[in-house]
């Protein structure tokens, strides 16, 4: 059925009002089942071994000694996950990370897993596997891996997007340039320019809950898999592929969520105990420690960033340039290009050109984590310009508003914008009293802009409405931080019934069409979109049954404030007919009601926000406190403006602890010094501020409601806003994430940014 | 290995169970008695997921040994409702959406209980030092802050 | 592994010096559960000691404060007298983790553990106190710096416990205090800790000082030297500066995950200094 996306203004009854979550009470009372609080009768305890090496040849794996432990049912090694992906290299790196096949790549690389009827039989049959490794040099620096002597972590990779095709392989997996323009013509007519190198460390998500999964291969060929994803569909694809199954017996049920940040997109021991199921013929749980999450799942990359940008005195920018090299863990991905598309999104530049390379080291597969890639670019160009304006000698603020995008821009990275939030949230900032607070000594005051893009992709959704008038909606986006509630409230809107006769439930893979990922910001988009598509397809339904019981024809029946009305002169006498009436006539009238929907949700809306942040410094110890942080942030239309702030509150944190203190540590000998809470320190609570937020509404033309997607673009801004706040506190220009106490003395002694 | 036969008061049920010597009280409470409110999160006492309430006192339970609950009292989330009536930290922590994901809030209101327990009346600063122990990654902490505020303003009977 | 819980000081030492392997003593857990996590560690049993007698009581004696070995951090900060008398070395131990960290931790585990970077340790130097430690030939009372050896290792002998921490009583005019710098605000490892203590003559000049360090190297510095810069003073500038830099040199740190040399090296003078002041003002020194 065709639906129409296209945003109508109006005057909305439950989007926009903040009813409580309908699964607040399971999480309330510890009843809501996550990842590792599932099990299957007779289940086996999985436990995977790690490569203790940075980078390693597996000369030889010998498990019988482990194989014999009391207890133990299985050991797999990657001869029990054979190579099924037909030529898919991507594929085929996601079966080596989830098992390295001939080279440990990364310290925490899996290399063999155990299945065994308790943990401790488990933990003793992994001492037991022998592995004789043949340790290579190895490479973690992002810098140093780009070099032509640099250690190789595939000989088989030549660099992509050069010509002509490069002689010698290299760890720089491929190029990529986005741009516009003349920029060497640009810098000519620049009257100032600021060039500068920046650096940023490697962060995790740091998702609260590890990884964990409960697998089954049963004897009939069929397969079931509890698991905490992002991404149910996905993972069943990718499991499927990956073990040989068909996808429709492989059925994958999504567990709550305890955070993923995009880390829990991509699968990582799933696979495995899927392999030590079908192995040991009983159910296997898998559930990863703290130290696996650090080593070997998602951290973000590492990234070294060069930037070029000259404005004339008038404030006017005529060029900008970014090179960015960004740390890929060891198969290639799309961080650099990611980050090379977002660099200067926030901007309406005539000339502007930024180039990404991949660079592979030997650190764990960077995964997503909100924004990805975007916030080290925004780190680099945002205090650039800042840095730029105070040579002008213009305000900040006032320097961004001159050079914001606006609609009819041309973008960075290509398209041209339709209406956007970047120019009314600079102009927030602008008016916020934030902005003009008085600051102590010591203090100091930063504010910076960030881009995303938010995607929207496959849904489907099935709308049931029961006999009492209640309404099932089963959505197939994970729910990752409230979207049940705004689904809720959107088919509430839609239908014209009140919030609490909705009950929204993620179906599993059995039971619902193809769904995407709850990624790029998409759950709430997206989905609202299936969801108003599909209570359309319900009202349509409804407008038939109520025209059946009046028995005149359904052109004549419309549907306004939840009720079936008869249109027409003739009808006067014809009472509306609620949700209630219909439904429960429903079985004389032709059966059960639904709506379905599936669609490719498009014209996810770009999302735009600008953070301020003062921050006071202690010149002696270097340490950093944030005593105040402002987020300013388009929502296009905010469905539950709570858990829209808690997106915008949620992201400002995650930055503000990449900024000040969180960074993967490696020893000289390539193996993670930090894989845990202590030591990797996430903010905590007497670290942080309240976080004022303020939401601007400008709407996605291409959503019925004006939704954008509002995840992930707060974590964007931070690290810059933070940035620029410590410099103008400090007087010397930071160019190193984190800034770390150490790193503040540092600069302070050294009058460079180190 | 021996296993320990211990007997303790759990969320005022009177309680026994045997444990291995080296298993967790939180290992006891999810594998052995079924409660899985208490999550673990990092297993070495550094997010407190896995608070629990012993003997009056907040307590990571991945760190305390299931045999030293012999003799104690002990409460979990489970416990913190009474019948089908929420606490007030649970009513608030719901009104002011104080949880995204909610793997933390467990924690979080066992923590938040003993605080109010013995300081009805924190200022944000105590507040915040108290819950510096439970790591959440989602919320930036504001609103938890809020609500476990409301929740004390309430609870000693001031309108919020 | 074996789990026992003997309930007198006789049968605790009695287990751990016939113990056949490892035998760990248990007090709040935070370090050994924290250790019994990883694949490599191995024990035959412990000893979990806060069933003996006493082990959980705070006394106030003739001679100062005894503290029992079970005596949990959270219970420190509760008892008046003690936060009165040793202000500097409550807040030390307060210091230690997080509320739920607090309610189990004890000051002798804290010190048994033995890291450098443990943070009641160095305000306990400071403070002069001692421990008595319990052991198959009977008890013996040493200095507090005297335990930790080296990052893990004790001069603890098989067979022995510490069975209480011994606090003197405060002489006049005198205030502890202790600092450390992390770079959270709580839940983290001290990067540097300094432990000050200093007793006043009546005009307000230091006679006697004690200055400690942590994790500026293998185990707390008993920084005499320094200690030696601010006796005789009025504690005015010229010798907080005097204090900074001895404590600096008196440093020896190295660059890991929590901090650089350098780094340690300078704020340990910057510590110093600002412990040195409030320990000075609650001595009553204006
Ligand atoms: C999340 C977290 C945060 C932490 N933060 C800090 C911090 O900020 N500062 C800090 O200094 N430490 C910190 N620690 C470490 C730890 O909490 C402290 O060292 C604590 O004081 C240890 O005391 P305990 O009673 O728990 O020791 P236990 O774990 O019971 O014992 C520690 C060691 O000492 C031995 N031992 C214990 N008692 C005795 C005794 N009476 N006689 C002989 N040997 C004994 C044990 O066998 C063991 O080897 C932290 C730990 C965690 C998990
Ligand atoms: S699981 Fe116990 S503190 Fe993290
Ligand atoms: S709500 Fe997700 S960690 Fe707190």
């Amino acid at each position: 059925m065709s639906f129409d996306a296209e945003f109508r203004n109006q005057q909305f009854k439950s989007v926009g009002s903040r009813p409580l979550r309908p699964d607040g009470i399971d999480k309330v009372t510890g009843r809501a089942r996550y990842g590792a609080d599932f099990n299957m009768p007779g289940q086996l305890v999985g436990r995977v071994l790690r490569s203790p090496h940075a980078h390693a040849r597996i000369v030889r794996i010998d498990t019988s000694r482990a194989e014999a432990v009391k207890g133990v049912k299985a050991v797999v090694t990657a001869a029990d996950l054979p190579d099924l992906t037909n030529g898919d290299a991507e594929l085929l790196h996601i079966l080596d990370n989830c098992m390295a096949r001939t080279k440990a790549l990364y310290d925490g690389h899996a290399v063999a897993a155990v299945a065994a009827i308790d943990a401790k039989a488990a933990r003793e049959a992994l001492k037991l596997i022998e592995i004789e490794y043949e340790v290579l040099p190895h490479v973690v620096d992002v810098d140093a891996a780009a070099q032509s002597d640099a250690p190789l972590i595939d000989e088989t990779l030549f660099t992509g997007g050069v010509e002509p095709k490069p002689a010698k392989p290299s760890n720089v997996a491929n190029r990529s340039e986005f741009g516009h323009g003349d920029v060497d013509a640009g810098f000519a007519q620049a009257d100032v320019i600021v060039e500068r190198s920046f650096r940023t460390e490697q962060a995790h998500q740091g998702y609260i809950e590890p990884h964990a999964c409960v697998a089954s291969c049963n004897p009939d060929g069929t397969a079931d898999m509890w698991v905490c994803t992002q991404g149910h569909f996905v993972y069943r694809q990718i499991c499927a592929d990956l073990l040989g199954l068909e996808v429709s017996k492989l059925r994958v049920t999504s567990s709550e969520i305890g955070g993923g940040f995009g880390g829990k997109t991509h699968v990582w021991a799933e696979p495995v105990a899927l392999a030590l199921s079908r192995k040991a013929g009983r159910p296997v749980k898998l559930v990863m420690s703290r130290d696996e999450v650090f080593r070997a799942s998602g951290p973000t990359s590492a990234t070294s960033i060069d930037v070029k940008i000259g404005a004339r005195k008038d404030g006017t920018i005529t060029a900008a340039v970014a090179h960015l090299r960004y740390t890929n863990g060891p198969y290639p991905g799309m961080w650099a290009e990611l980050g090379a598309m977002t660099s200067f999104a926030c901007y309406d530049l005539e000339n502007v050109k930024t180039v990404g390379y991949e660079v592979l080291v030997n650190r764990p597969k960077v995964a997503a984590y909100r924004a990805p890639s975007a916030p080290m670019a925004a780190f680099a160009v945002e205090s650039a310009i800042d840095e730029l304006a105070g040579k002008i000698g213009m305000d900040p603020v006032a320097f961004r508003i001159r050079n914001a995008a606006k609609e009819g821009t041309k973008s960075s990275y290509g398209p041209v914008y339709g209406p956007i939030g970047i120019g009314p949230t600079l102009e927030a900032a602008q008016s916020h009293p934030h902005m003009s607070a008085p600051l102590g000594p010591n203090q100091g005051r930063g504010m910076a802009c960030g881009f995303w893009f938010n995607f929207g992709g496959q849904t489907c959704t099935d709308l049931n409405v029961n006999a009492d008038g209640t309404v099932t909606l089963a959505v197939g986006t994970v729910d990752v931080g409230g979207s049940r509630a705004s689904l809720s409230l959107i088919a509430a809107e839609e239908l014209g019934i009140a919030y609490d006769d909705v009950k929204a439930v993620v179906a599993d893979t059995a039971t619902l069409g193809y769904n995407d990922m709850t990624d790029g910001s998409r759950g709430t988009f997206s989905s609202s979109m299936a969801t108003i598509s599909a209570a359309r397809n319900a009202i349509d339904v409804m407008r038939h049954r109520a025209a059946l019981t009046w028995d005149i024809p359904v052109e004549d029946v419309v549907w306004e404030d939840g009720h079936a009305k008869a249109r027409g002169e003739n009808y006067g006498n014809l009472a509306p007919l609620s949700v209630k009436d219909i439904a429960a006539e429903s079985g004389k009238t032709g059966g059960p009601i639904a709506g379905h929907s599936e669609l490719v949700a498009d014209g996810a809306g770009v999302s735009f926000a600008t953070h301020i942040c003062d921050v006071e410094v202690d010149p002696e110890t270097g340490a950093t406190r944030i005593i105040r942080y402002t987020v300013i942030q388009d929502a296009g239309k905010a469905v539950h403006p709570s858990y829209v702030e808690g997106q915008y509150q949620g992201g400002a944190a995650q930055g503000i602890g990449w900024a000040l203190n969180e960074e993967y540590i490696y020893g000289e000998d390539g193996r993670l010094q930090n894989p845990g809470f202590l030591d990797y320190r996430i903010p905590v609570c007497s670290d942080l501020p309240m976080i004022d937020t303020q939401i601007l509404e400008i709407p996605n033309p291409n959503h019925p409601y004006g939704v954008r997607g509002v995840g992930e673009t707060s974590i964007v801004p931070p690290l810059a806003a933070i940035g620029n706040a410590i410099s103008n506190a400090v007087g010397v220009r930071m160019s190193h994430i984190p800034m770390s106490p150490p790193r503040i003395r540092a600069a302070l002694d050294g009058g460079a940014g180190s | 290995m021996a296993s320990v036969s211990v007997s303790t008061t759990l969320n005022t049920d009177e309680v026994e169970f045997l444990c291995q010597a080296d298993e967790t009280l939180l290992d006891v409470l999810r594998n052995r008695l079924g409660l899985m409110g208490a999550k673990e999160g990092c297993g070495t006492g550094d997010c407190g997921a896995c608070s629990v309430i012993m003997d009056g006192r907040v307590v990571c339970s991945c760190l305390v040994l299931g045999a030293e609950a012999q003799g104690k009292t002990i409460e979990t989330i489970e416990g913190m409702a009474q019948g089908s009536e929420l606490h007030p930290l649970q009513k608030k922590f719901i009104e002011h959406a104080a949880l995204q994901c909610g793997v933390c809030t467990p924690g979080f209101l066992m923590a938040a209980k003993a605080l109010l327990d013995a300081n009805p009346s924190p200022t944000e600063e105590e507040i915040r030092f108290w819950l510096a122990g439970n790591l959440c990654r989602c919320t930036g902490y504001d609103k938890i802050v809020r609500a476990v505020a409301d929740a004390a303003a309430e609870m000693r009977g001031e309108a919020s | 592994m074996r789990y026992e819980r003997p309930e007198t000081i006789g049968d605790a030492t009695a287990l751990l010096a016939s113990a056949k392997g490892r035998a760990f003593v248990l007090a709040g857990g935070t370090d050994l559960l924290v250790r019994m996590k990883s694949d490599a560690f191995e024990a035959d049993m412990v000893v979990d000691i806060k069933a003996v007698a006493g082990m959980s009581d705070i006394s106030e004696t003739a001679d100062g404060f005894e503290i029992g070995a079970a005596v949990p951090c959270a219970a420190l900060g509760e008892h008046a007298g003690l936060v009165a008398a040793w202000p500097g070395v409550v807040e030390a131990a307060n210091l230690i983790g997080s509320t739920q960290i607090q309610g189990r931790c004890t000051m002798s585990g804290n010190l048994c553990n033995a890291s450098p970077a443990a943070d009641s340790v160095p305000a306990l130097v400071a403070a002069g106190a001692r421990v008595r430690i319990a052991g198959p030939d009977g008890t013996r009372i040493v200095p507090v710096e005297d335990v930790p050896q080296a990052p893990g290792k004790t001069t603890l002998k098989k067979g022995e416990f510490i069975a209480a921490i011994l606090l003197p009583k405060p002489a006049q005019r005198s205030g502890d205090a202790y600092l450390r710098f992390t770079p959270r605000t709580e839940m983290d490892i001290a990067v540097v800790g300094v432990g000050v203590q200093l007793a006043l003559d009546a005009k307000g000049v230091v006679e006697t000082a004690r200055v400690a360090l942590g994790a500026v190297g293998p185990k707390v510095v008993l920084a005499e030297q320094a200690a030696d810069t601010i006796i005789g003073t009025a504690l005015d500038d010229a010798a907080l500066e005097a204090l900074a830099e001895a404590c600096s040199a008196a440093s020896n740190p190295i660059d890991d995950k929590r901090g650089t040399a350098a780094f340690r090296k300078h704020v340990a003078g910057v510590l110093a200094r600002r412990a040195a002041k409030i320990a000075y003002e609650r001595a009553g020194g204006k």
